[in-house]
């Protein structure tokens, strides 16, 4: 096996023990690590916040908290689940698996990959200790619209400053990314034979390096507002509320696809793997991804409906944003006839992958509803777009994330995980998402504003329906967590180098666990092609490899 | 899911809630009341339809496939991976679809921007929390603020007062319009952004300070409307409803004839001479209606907004406390729009309750302070 002319098992003692190995970490799974856990460990914050907001909305009436705190919590819980959980989720995958599938030895930038992982914990820590300021967190919702984010206590302020160092470290992760990807790619790995991952991960990484200053931007002019006597956005000093909403859904609406761009990704390597057949559409995926990307920037106004805009603003918006339906459904069609005549198994990244596809897909249909300028005026602001973004969030990246996990855990621990809790995992979040975020659509028909801690009475039975839902759904991820522990443990017993048949892409070609330190030599060419199966270029006829192989 | 298998499944939670709309009401849009709304609610059920068929028919390729294209049925791969026709009529396909879908919603949106043509105009202030109406063509206007009282509200003590109705829908004041006339409305705010918002009747524009937008509705039916301010706007967000009253014409300018002659009895005599007492009794009306929900009737605040019992400002010279009132400051907005002698009141009763012991303020040195401005 290839493998063999890999192994660096002499290498193994280099890195530092105890805490310092994760400290001063360059290695880029190390790093991974360290940012999947700390993902997880927001993602387990924010969403004991998302309990303590269902529990409030069990009911009508005030019971738990005050409506001020209530608000904290809604802000808290959308800028954590954003910017602490999904995008270092990504970004932890992108640093452990990138180098593993494009054939390079680490990242390209080993240092500033430690320095921007260990941005993270501080910002986090600002973010939390708002809680306990004089005037408390941030209450303005996750999106800070002025006047009232102006009107916030110094919890404001921390939260700004949170909001910089994760733009901060979003840059240099999203650098090293592109670096790696353009100029790490093993001999032989042509852009065009990227795993589908590399493809997302590398236009994610563009849309951050674009709109992650236009935050800090934003967020700047909100500080110097507050404190140093600016007037960007305050009428009575000649500025307008309003810029602060076109500045920050600019980011905006890139941002959903930088947490949806990478989750493409995954789906389309674990597919593949569980059909047993390669990617349908490889290029047509990649130019799909890029026409997302670039729509992406052209249609934040569409959040902004209810605002007030000229009829020929509200129209180009609409039209743009419907646009975007189209590449979007020319991937769940390629996903589909990935799985038509393949030879499916469902092991659980498998039904995470398939659960991705069917919730995304509903996700992406009531985002074109929400599309229709005048139905959206009846639905913004409204539980039918909490229902709307939870689809896209929670059952698709979060789903997709999942999927990762399970999909390379016999790969990072060298251990399999217990496919029954896997699949117990699955189904049960599955069921409780459901029973959680879907009545939030009727919710949203029937008029419920969203961001309120209390609610007419004809809200009562599914704000109830998705108040228990969202218990059992959260209860769930313990499961999680304590298969992935389990695994770590050894699992139900080591996984081989390929745990899964179908899995052609370059991760496999190494050991279980993945040593520390691998393609130090990069992967001979015949082990680049072994390695691409999965992405179709192998399948474009036996006369092109000895081409290829003449030119190497 | 249907109504009906809910309802069987969560027995209990409906003693709770008793619900104000009929069943079947009430997991869709409320019933229209404008052709706008009725449009809305068409352009909603035609996507849904294509939406659906859509669903059917992607889901049921995906479905087949996953049942019968197993490895477990003996199922093989079969490795091919582009099609170019498939490809290119997928992309077609699609985009044709959508611009079917273009098309009748765009002639709503041009419907909903034209506010030409409209027989009366009113402005709807947002305040933290609160709205402010303002019949322009009538020379009156009116705060409407929540009527459900806050025991109802407050489930901490003994689970709180059963709950009305129209619980967190109702107002002291409603918004009131004639039947079958075009009403335009201009919205704006005081302090952040709110929104005024009506499913019933198609409308939601955002009220922006300092800026003002503006939208239309018609209400084709008698009857009364709910919504609620959709754009989150600090703690009492959830607690500034919005009811409009569609009337009959003349049940209208009934309705306006006593408004007009109330608005006039309610203004200050400017030749009153104020006595103190008087002046602390007006002056606990106007702290009632504006300064209260922040600063709260005891005057101990709450949250960002500080106490006025034992205040430096409340305590301390007369100038700087009108400049604060009417200037503002951070989330104090400023106060220039009530009457020098609402002012005057109101700071006489700030600067002798709740403990506090200071000179009284006069109507004349509001007078004298704006001016100094």
């Amino acid at each position: 096996m290839h493998q063999a002319a890999h192994t660096h098992g002499g290498h193994e003692a280099a890195y530092e023990s105890g805490w310092a190995r994760w400290l001063y970490a360059t290695n880029h799974k190390d790093i991974g690590t360290l940012y999947l856990w700390f993902a997880f460990a927001m993602f387990l914050t924010g969403g004991v916040m998302a309990l303590c907001i269902r529990a409030e909305l069990f009911q009508p009436g005030l019971q738990f908290w005050q409506p001020e705190f209530f608000n904290q919590l809604t802000t808290l819980h959308g800028i954590i689940m954003v910017f602490g959980a999904i995008m270092p989720a990504f970004t932890g995958l992108a640093n452990w698996m990138l180098p593993l599938m494009l054939g390079a030895p680490d990242m390209a930038f080993a240092r500033m990959n430690n320095w921007s992982f260990w941005l993270l914990p501080p910002a986090a820590a600002l973010l939390l200790i708002s809680l306990f300021v004089p005037g408390g967190a941030p209450a303005g919702g996750w999106t800070l619209y002025p006047p009232l984010s102006a009107q916030a206590g110094m919890g404001m302020d921390l939260a700004i400053f949170s909001i910089h160092l994760l733009g901060l470290s979003s840059i240099m992760g999203s650098i090293n990314i592109i670096t790696t990807i353009l100029n790490m790619r093993a001999p032989g790995m042509t852009m065009l034979k990227m795993p589908l991952f590399a493809w997302t991960s590398l236009v994610t990484a563009y849309l951050l390096i674009a709109v992650a200053p236009v935050l800090a931007g934003a967020v700047t002019m909100l500080l110097t507002d507050r404190h140093f006597g600016t007037h960007f956005f305050s009428a009575a000093g000649g500025g307008d509320p309003v810029l602060f909403q076109h500045i920050f859904w600019f980011f905006g609406h890139p941002e959903v696809y930088i947490m949806a761009l990478p989750a493409f990704g995954i789906v389309s390597q674990i597919i593949p793997t569980f059909a047993r057949k390669p990617l349908f559409g490889y290029v047509s995926m990649v130019y799909a991804t890029c026409s997302i990307a670039i729509l992406s920037f052209m249609v934040w106004g569409h959040h902004m409906f209810a605002v007030g805009m000229p009829a020929t603003a509200q129209l180009f918006f609409m039209f743009l944003t419907m646009l975007i339906a189209v590449p979007t459904g020319v991937k769940v069609f390629n996903w589909i006839a990935t799985m038509w005549q393949g030879s499916m198994t469902f092991e659980t990244p498998m039904l995470f992958a398939i659960g991705f596809v069917c919730l995304f897909t509903v996700g992406g249909f009531s985002g074109l509803v929400l599309s229709i300028a005048p139905v959206d005026t009846q639905m913004q602001d409204t539980y039918y777009v909490v229902a709307h973004f939870h689809y896209v969030l929670v059952a698709g990246a979060l789903f997709s994330l999942f999927a990762a996990v399970y999909y390379w855990l016999p790969k990072w621990t060298g251990y399999m995980y217990h496919e029954g809790r896997g699949k117990f995992h699955f189904w049960w979040s599955m069921v409780w998402f459901n029973v959680t975020f879907f009545p939030m659509h009727f919710l949203g028909l029937a008029g419920m504003p969203r961001r309120i801690p209390d609610y007419a009475l004809q809200f009562t039975s599914f704000n109830s329906i998705a108040s228990v839902g969202a218990f059992c759904f959260g209860l769930g991820q313990l499961l999680f967590l304590y298969n992935v522990i389990h695994t770590i443990r050894g699992g139900v017993g080591p996984a081989p180098a390929r745990p899964w048949e179908g899995g052609n892409t370059l991760e496999w070609e190494v050991p279980s666990p993945a040593p520390h330190h691998t393609w130090e030599s990069p992967p001979d060419l015949t082990t680049v092609r072994r390695g691409l199966i999965a992405q179709a270029v192998e399948h474009e006829g036996e006369s092109d490899e000895p081409k290829s192989e003449n030119r190497a | 899911m249907s109504q009906l298998s809910m309802r069987k499944m969560m027995p209990a939670l409906l003693l709770l809630c008793q619900p104000a709309w009929a069943e079947g009401e009430f997991w869709t849009f409320q019933p229209p009341a404008t052709h706008i709304a009725q449009q809305i609610e068409g352009l909603h059920s035609y996507l849904m339809v294509v939406i659906l068929a859509i669903f059917v028919l992607v889901f049921g390729v995906m479905f087949y496939a996953i049942l019968r294209h197993r490895k477990s049925l003996g199922h093989d791969a079969k490795p091919f991976h582009e099609n170019t026709t498939v490809e290119i009529l997928w992309t077609l396909i699609p985009a044709l679809i959508l611009l079917g879908m273009a098309w009748p919603a765009a002639s709503v949106v041009l419907a909903q921007k034209d506010t030409r043509g409209a027989t009366m105009t009113i402005k709807a202030t947002g305040f933290q929390w609160f709205w402010a109406y303002e019949y322009l063509d009538f020379g009156f206007g009116f705060k409407s603020k929540l009527a459900t009282p806050q025991a109802q509200i407050d489930n901490h003590h003994n689970g709180g007062e059963a709950k009305g109705e129209h619980y967190l829908l109702e107002v002291d004041q409603e918004l009131v319009v004639p039947v079958g006339q075009k009403i335009r409305i201009l919205t704006t705010a005081n302090d952040v952004i709110h929104s005024w918002g009506v499913p019933a009747l198609g409308v939601k524009q955002d009220a922006i300070p300092g800026f003002i937008r503006d939208t239309w509705f018609k209400a084709e039916k008698i009857g009364t409307y709910r919504g609620q301010c959709v754009e989150l706007c600090g703690k009492g967000h959830a607690f500034m409803p919005i009811v409009v009253k569609v009337v009959s014409d003349a049940d209208f300018k009934t309705w306006i004839a006593s408004q007009q002659a109330r608005a006039k009895a309610m203004q200050d005599d400017p030749n009153k001479a104020w006595s103190d007492n008087d002046l602390l009794a007006r002056g606990r009306q106007v702290y009632e209606a504006n300064c209260a929900t922040c600063h709260q009737a005891d005057g101990k605040g709450s949250g960002p907004f500080p106490a006025l019992a034992g205040s430096k400002i409340a305590n301390g010279s007369k100038a700087d406390h009108l400049h604060i009132v009417l200037n503002g400051k951070n989330a104090m907005p400023n106060w220039g729009s009530l009457s020098d002698v609402e002012i005057a009141a109101v700071l006489s009763y700030e600067r002798n309750s709740w403990g506090n012991k200071a000179e009284m303020v006069h109507p004349s040195d509001v007078k004298t302070a704006r001016g100094a401005k």
